[in-house]
């Protein structure tokens, strides 16, 4: 696993480590069947176009759990996710360079737990923000 | 352009209503499953030393895990009250996932389901119909572990 942060060292304003993505139709199918979506506008591509989609789409909660792990690659072994969530409000189609990214907006301490608040988002190749969404988690503290 | 309304009086009385609960054991080979699909390679959720040197008791599930769908032990209402929806079409508006406790391999999860709300608005594809959802994951101790809000929009 990459190197533990803390909360000491995270500044306001500071970028999330990048996640890169690129899902084939292959893994939707994977997900459908991990995830017990199998609604076939993500695999099925006549039923995607007569739903008024432009193709097959990537998952929203797909999308939502690559931003699960934009934070808990973020946090490490010792952090924790405390709530994050998104909106689905882009398309995301097979095949785009997606990315997964974030800017920390707050810092602070609740009782024991040295917090951390995010904007997180994925955006596609164009650099659109399809999925964007929050986060508060918990870094451990060096002291 | 404003039609009828679709939403009806069963949509209604459904707002607020507690499904049966349904309850799921999570086993470890799901959770490596959807580690993969995500393509997640971190080795808390595939390698069990690795998780119970952290003092996990097995591997964790990744955020974003969905146990609900597993082949339960009991399936309860687990989409809670039952209503006709006017519309086929269906898309995932966003998630919401606040976390209490780590779900781990071996947990069995009591897992409950209630309408929040349900309201409509004209979309760009026409009359759309948002449901919010709240789904709440309680362990084999009774605590809560995991609360996940969900948007639908049917079209």
């Amino acid at each position: 696993m990459a190197e533990q942060r803390y909360w000491e060292d995270i500044e306001v304003g500071a970028d999330i480590p990048a996640l890169a993505k690129n899902a084939t139709p292959r893994q939707l199918v994977m997900w459908a069947g991990a995830s017990g979506d199998y609604y076939e506008i993500h695999y099925d591509k006549d039923f995607a176009l007569k739903n008024m989609l432009p193709g097959i789409i990537v998952h929203g909660a797909l999308k939502g759990a690559w931003l699960g792990q934009l934070l808990s690659d973020w946090v490490g072994d010792k952090g924790r996710i405390k709530k994050y969530g998104c909106s689905y409000r882009g398309m995301d189609v097979p095949g785009d360079n997606i990315s997964g990214k974030g800017t920390v907006t707050k810092k602070y301490v609740d009782g024991k737990d040295h917090i951390i608040e995010a904007d997180i988002w994925l955006e596609n190749g164009k650099g659109e923000k399809t999925t964007p969404g929050t986060a508060i988690v918990v870094f451990p503290s060096r002291k | 352009m404003t039609q009828g309304s679709v939403i009806t009086d069963e949509m209604k009385k459904a707002i607020g209503v507690e499904s049966e609960p349904t309850i799921v054991l999570i086993e470890k080979e799901p959770i490596r499953r959807f580690a993969e699909a995500i393509g997640d390679p971190n080795p808390v959720y595939h390698d069990e030393e690795y998780a119970k040197k952290l003092g996990y008791r097995s591997i964790i599930a990744p955020p974003g895990y969905h146990p609900q769908y597993s082949y339960p032990i009991k399936r309860g209402g687990r989409e809670g009250p039952r209503f006709r929806m006017p519309f086929a079409r269906n898309l995932n508006g966003g998630n919401e996932y606040e976390f209490f406790e780590p779900i781990q391999a071996g947990d069995v999860l009591s897992i409950t389901n209630r309408l929040g709300d349900i309201y409509e608005r004209d979309g760009r594809m026409g009359k759309m119909l948002f449901t919010i959802s709240e789904t709440v994951f309680r362990n084999q101790k009774s605590e809560t572990v995991l609360i996940m809000r969900g948007t639908g929009i049917s079209y």
